[in-house]
This record gives structure tokens, sequence and C-alpha cells, in this order.
């Protein structure tokens, strides 16, 4: 705002007025400024920075020393058996601790859907003594331990709220008997064993199969002894052959012989034949379905001995063979007299 | 000017490992402040036209990563005085820009204002056997150039193959390939005083970094503040700096003439402190803030409290007339400015085809420069500000710092220089290489 002033003032009174102040005053001193280091780094200092600045030496200050210190501290701290037994000991006492709080408690085992047996077997599995905590018992391993038995088809085992073990097991159900050279067992709908039988008497109810392999074919047997309605009342059982195909065996010693493919056809076609010619009811004792283009059928002995008779022809014993006109006789003779 | 050759080819090898490992320095030397530029190369191709970032007159392939500048120390004139005071200002503006970056820096450009440029016009001349020119023939015909006697103890800084010309047919920038019976060539050399170029170097090699090239820092600033065409058309940069006011003569891109005057701003500070009776920092607060060169009559009016620590109130309360003070800068401005004219005089400055003046430099931030200049060099004159460049913070971007950017785009974009062409082949030492040859033959 300088312009602005008359300008006569400032020439007449040559510069700027002195300011008003009390005689003895001095202006205040100027302010000690302070006189600033020459910032210059010394040589070494500088030469340090410059070895900072690499890389590897940064690393290695920033990291390697640290966790080298790190890990020295914690050797020798950790070189004292006392001092490392401690230290375990208190981390295995804290984690006890927190495990065996009332939250992860278990105190009793439910089983659902197993009979008496698997229920026993059940109990038996687990590992710890109820009760116990819920860490300690390995519900996976549980389970297949579990699954192991043959009675059991699946279960389902979870810890609930409350501290209770809860097992809720699927048995598998028995539909049919298998006998085979070691004994009689009970199968279920996909073959898997059940359980052993002492005898057919135990569960009378069920079919039974016979064989080497049968198992392994159960579910086919079902099939046929499903399809086998009209003829059921004389069913005696499925016989697996050579572990490949099936034979139906009646009773009276007759069998049909199904063949290894389309086994379920061949049974309905012979069921067909006996409905529209009453064909099993005949003296015939095998049907031999095997080759699907030339059904075969064997006669019983009774029905050829009364053709070779109509024919003229000796009669044949039951091993196949003629039998001689003159023992023929004889033994007829016996016969009558004996009658 | 063999072993010159030597040293200025391990100074090129050394430039190209920094560029390998992409970071490199650029020093600033100044007799007022020492700057340093952390320059990073990315090499080529890092930008594409779609990022926004177009080819930026070739510039695009580096970035400062990282900028210090501070007070310059044991320099004067633009030479190395006190050689432990300046080494301590390098390092510490070596460590702060390192600093910065955040990178160790191993290689340092270093630019010289001062000690006493002088350039020469050189011509060589030959014939050419094969009918064309190849790389071999530039060679030799820059080893042809009769070389004046330098004087004793003299450094060549820049020697720049500036023209060719085939047959007659001149102002050939590139003469490879072309076919001629006469190749004949113009060589801009410029030399400075050995021992200050010497110093630099200690100075450099103390502060354990590898010198990666010596340029003339008028030159850099000249590339740094004239624009291309003023470069092409004719141009004269005009650096003022601190201790030393650089000239540098720009035709056809190339530097065809550089010198410097052993008078600065520091001059100017002098003066005012001495006219005033004041303290040099004082001295240096009154240019820097209320300095001109032109007075009016509001000026008179305009008081200026010099201020002072001497503790006697009379000398403390002291206030001066801007006008008082352009009366002092005013007589040394015009000093400085009848040098550089005497300078642009003599290097022929009158008879190019454009005669644009830039003046750059700190210096040039005195108000009122620009008029006087114009009065006394030739009418068209301008401030020239320094080129952007990417990365470079905006407390560095003022005219004093052209210099260090000028060498920083001089790093990028290297001038071919003498040393770069392959040495003549009759040079070379052929018979030791045959008889090696033979006695491997002979022995295998």
């Amino acid at each position: 705002m300088q312009g602005l002033n008359p300008f006569s003032r400032m020439q007449g009174e040559g510069g700027r007025p002195a300011p008003a102040r009390p005689v003895p005053a001095r202006p205040a001193p100027a302010q000690q400024r302070v006189q600033r280091r020459d910032p210059a780094p010394s040589r070494l200092a500088y030469r340090l920075n410059r070895m900072m600045l690499r890389p590897i030496v940064r690393r290695l200050v920033h990291i390697g020393i640290p966790a080298f210190l790190a890990a020295l501290v914690a050797g020798i701290w950790l070189s004292d058996e006392t001092r490392r037994a401690n230290l375990t000991g208190g981390i295995d006492g804290i984690v006890d601790k927190v495990q065996h709080r009332e939250a992860f408690m278990v105190k009793m085992m439910t089983i659902e859907g197993a009979s008496p047996v698997v229920d026993k077997g059940l109990r038996a599995m687990v590992p710890v003594d109820l009760p116990a905590s819920s860490f300690d018992i390995d519900l996976d391993t549980l389970r297949e331990r579990v699954l192991k038995l043959d009675a059991v088809e699946a279960v389902d085992l979870r810890i609930k709220p409350g501290g209770i073990l809860s097992a809720v097991v699927t048995e598998r159900v028995p539909v049919v008997m298998w006998r085979h050279a070691r004994g009689i067992e009970l199968l279920d709908k996909t073959g898997h064993r059940v359980a052993s039988a002492t005898s057919r008497e135990v569960r009378g109810d069920l079919p039974i199969i016979a064989g080497e392999g049968a198992d392994r074919a159960a579910a086919e047997a079902l099939a046929l002894i499903d399809a086998a309605g009209p003829i059921l009342p004389r069913l005696r059982g499925l016989e697996r052959v050579g572990e490949r195909r099936w034979d139906v065996v009646l009773d009276r010693g007759q069998r049909i012989k199904l063949p290894a493919e389309d086994a379920l056809q061949a049974l309905e076609r012979a069921i067909a034949l006996d409905r529209a010619q009453s064909m099993l009811d005949r003296d015939i004792a095998v049907i031999d379905l095997r080759h699907a283009a030339r059904p075969v059928v064997r006669l019983g002995l009774e029905a050829q001995n009364a053709i070779r008779v109509a024919r003229g022809q000796p009669k044949l014993d039951a091993n196949g063979q003629p039998i001689d006109p003159e023992i023929a006789k004889k033994t007829d003779k016996n016969s009558k007299n004996n009658g | 000017m063999r072993d010159l050759c030597q040293g200025q080819r391990a100074m090129r090898s050394m430039r190209r490992q920094a560029m390998q490992r992409g970071v490199i320095a650029v020093l600033d030397i100044g007799t007022s402040k020492i700057a340093c530029l952390v320059l990073q190369f990315d090499g080529p191709g890092q930008f594409r036209e779609t990022d926004g970032v177009g080819p930026m007159a070739g510039q695009s392939n580096f970035r400062v990563i990282g900028t210090a500048h501070t007070r310059s120390r044991g320099m004067r004139y633009g030479e190395i005085e006190t050689m432990a005071e300046t080494e301590r200002a390098i390092r510490t503006v070596i460590q702060s820009a390192q600093k910065v970056a955040g990178v160790r820096v191993d290689h340092v450009i270093a630019c010289i204002s001062g000690a006493r440029p002088a350039s020469y016009g050189l011509a060589g001349e030959i014939s050419l056997s094969a009918g064309k020119v190849t790389e071999q023939c530039v060679a030799r015909v820059l080893g042809a150039c009769d070389v004046p006697d330098f004087g004793r103890g003299r450094e060549v800084l820049h020697a720049q193959p500036v023209n060719f010309a085939i047959d007659g047919r001149s102002g050939l920038s590139d003469p490879r390939d072309q076919s001629g019976n006469k190749l004949a060539c113009d060589m801009h050399v410029l030399t400075i005083d050995g021992d200050a170029a010497g110093n630099l170097v200690h100075c450099i090699r103390r502060c354990d970094m590898e010198l990666a090239g010596v340029a003339s820092a008028s030159y850099a600033s000249g590339l740094a503040a004239l624009v291309e065409d003023e470069q092409e058309l004719g141009a004269a940069c005009i650096d003022l700096g601190g201790g030393t006011t650089g000239v540098s003569v720009f035709i056809r891109k190339h530097m065809i003439f550089a010198d410097a005057v052993r008078f600065g701003g520091e001059l100017i500070t002098q003066d005012i402190a001495k006219g005033l009776r004041v303290s040099h920092a004082v001295a240096e607060r009154l240019k820097t803030l209320h300095g001109g060169l032109e007075a009016t009559g509001r000026d008179d009016r305009e008081m200026i409290e010099l201020g002072g620590e001497t503790g006697d109130w009379d000398t403390d309360r002291r206030a001066v007339s801007r006008a008082d003070l352009i009366g002092i800068m005013r007589p040394r401005v015009e000093e400085i400015l009848e040098k550089v004219g005497e300078i642009l005089d003599a290097a022929g400055f009158d008879f190019m085809p454009s005669r644009q003046i830039v003046l750059t430099g700190g210096g040039s931030q005195i108000p009122g420069l620009d008029v006087l200049a114009s009065r006394m060099l030739g009418q068209s004159v301008r401030i020239g500000r320094p080129l952007r460049i990417q990365g470079l913070p905006h407390n560095a971007t003022a005219p004093s710092f052209s210099s260090a950017i000028g060498l920083a785009l001089l790093t990028a974009h290297p001038q071919d220089e003498w040393w770069d062409f392959d040495m003549p082949t009759e040079h070379y030492p052929a018979r030791s290489l045959r008889r090696a040859y033979r006695w491997f033959r002979n022995n295998w």
C-alpha cells in the first residue's frame, strides 16, 4: 500500500519514520537463527548407506538377521531339558483343559435302527469309555469300522448338542439264503453277506440259492425267483453252475437249465411252454434252454421205457443201461413171487 | 588423441553397462548448486499409444525416479576449487537422490560448466577407393581431420561430426552407403582444461561412483532448453549460471560452437553485498525476491528492508528502494550480456539464418532480462524452460535445472562422437594377428 501514501511525506522525512518506542528499550534481539549444520554425510556414513541399498544386504538386515536372532534366542531357551518339558507340559495342559470343557464332553450314546446284536457290537467299537471328550472320538474312523460289520449297510454318526453320540444305523435285510461248501449264509438284495445260518430251517421263508459265486449274481437270482410265479410252489431253489449260469431246480428232480445271457427270458419261455402244454407235469427230467434256438428236453426214465416197450426194445435201468430180457423176466418172476 | 579416445570409449562401455542395469544418475555440478537426477531406463515398448503416452520426443523410455539438489561447495567458476568440499556436496546429493529413488546407483554421467571451453571446427577429406561410403570410410574421414594444436593440458570433451559432403553434395547427416569419389566431413571439437576435467573425474571416483560420461553443461542446457525447430534452424542457448554463463550455438540439430563466460549470478550477488554492505545471504535473498533490471518510477517508492544480524540497530534497520537494487544489478547483467555478445560475434552468429536466442539457467529468472537481452543481443529472444521429462518433480522444472535435464536427454540419446566409430583399420596391429593365425595353422 506504499503507493497510496502521499509522496511529499516520504520525501520530506527521508525514508521511513522511526517507530515510536520507550527510550531505554532496545530492539528485540533478532531471533537466534539455528545455523544449519552442514548436511554432508561422512564418507563412512555414505558407504554404509550405499551398502544398505544393495538388495541382498537389505534383505539380510530386514529379514535374515531378525529371523536368525529369533531362532537363536528360541534355541538357547529350549536347550534346557526342564524348560522344554515345562513348555510341552504347559501346552498339553491348556489343550487338555480346553478339550475337556463341559461343552465338549460326550456322555452317552444312542443307537437307532439296530438289532440287539449290532447294537452290542457298535457299543463295543467306540474306542473310549464314555464320558469322554469329543476331540478323542474320531467319527470318521469309527464310521469306517462300523461299516465293516456285515449287517450294517449305512451308519450316520454325529455328536449332538448335550453330549450325545448318536448313531443311526441302517441294517441289511436278508432276502435270500446261500448254501455253499462252507455252510449257509444269509444275503441281502445286492448279494452282500448279512449273517451265517446254522441250518435251512432258521429262515424257511427265504428262497435258497446254491453254488460257488452265487452271491455275486444274487440280484439276477432274485429276478428269476420273482419271474418264477406259477412254478414257485414247485421251486426248490436256484443253483449256480460254473459261476456262469443258473439252473432252476424243481421238486421231483426236475431241472431247467438257463443260459448265461438272457436267463430271465429263457425262464419266461419255459413257463409259457408249461402253461401251454403243461410240460413240467409230464415225465421230463431236464429242460435245456441253454441254446435259445434249440430247446432240448430229456425224458424221464418211465417215459423212455414206455416208448421202448412200445417199440419192443428192452427197458432201461436207472443208470440208462438196457436191461437183459432174461434178467428182467427173472426179476419179474421174483417180484411176482415176492408179491 | 588416441589415448583420449580410449578413455572416452571406456566411458561409453560403462554407459552401456549402466543401461543394462537400467539405473543411471546424472550429475550437474554447478557453482551455486549441485543437482542429481536418478534415471530408470525401462527399455522401449513400455508404453503403448493407447496409454496416452506418445513418442514424447523419443524420451519415453526413461523416467526420473529420484531427484535431489544441494548447495554447491568448493566450486568457483564451474571448476572444482576445494576437492574435499565438492566431494562432500556430491556425496550429499547422491545420497539424498538414492534415498528418494530407493535404489543404489553406481554409474554417473556428469557435466562440467567451466574449465575454459574452446571449440574448434575441423575439416577432413578422403578419396573413396570403393566408390561407396562404408562404416570404415566414416571412421577414416574422421581420423583424417587435421587436428590443430589445442595447447598444453587440453582434453577433448566433445568431437562430433557435424556435416558430411560427398563430391560437393554437402549437408549430409549420414553418408553411409552413398556412392561417390570423395568424402569430406566437418567436425566440431570442444576442448576443456585437462586439470579441471581430471579433478572432476577424481572427485566422482572418490564417491565410489563409476563415471559413464562427461558433457559440457552449455551443450546439455541447449539440448533441454531449445525446441527442435530452434535446434534445426539455428539458435543460441545462453545458460546464465551461478559462476559461469555458457553459450552454445546449434544448427541443424548439431552443436557447432560452445563457450563459457566466467561471469555469473554469484557476481551479481557479490555486487549487491558490496554495494549495500550486507551479508552474502541477505544479498542473495534481495536478488531473488526483489531483483529486477528495468526500473520504473514505482520502484523508487518501493522500500525493501535489508534486515541483518549485526546487532547495530541503525545498520539492521536500513531500507533501500528497489530502484537502488536494480541500479546495482543492471550494469553487471549488461556486462555479462556484452561478454556473451562478444562470444556470439566471434562465433559468427550474425550470419546464421535464424538468430534465435534462448536464455535459460537460474539467472534467466531475473525479471526484465528478456527485454534487456533483446535490446543488447538481437530481436528474437525468449526465456527457455527445460523440456518436461517423465517423472520429474515440479520443483526441478525450473530453468536452473536445464543442464541436468539436458544431460538426462543426452544420456537417453547420445550424440555420435568421434570415438563411437571403429578405429581406422590401418592402425590396427594386423601383423601380430596374422602371425598368431599362422601359428595356429601350423600347430593344429
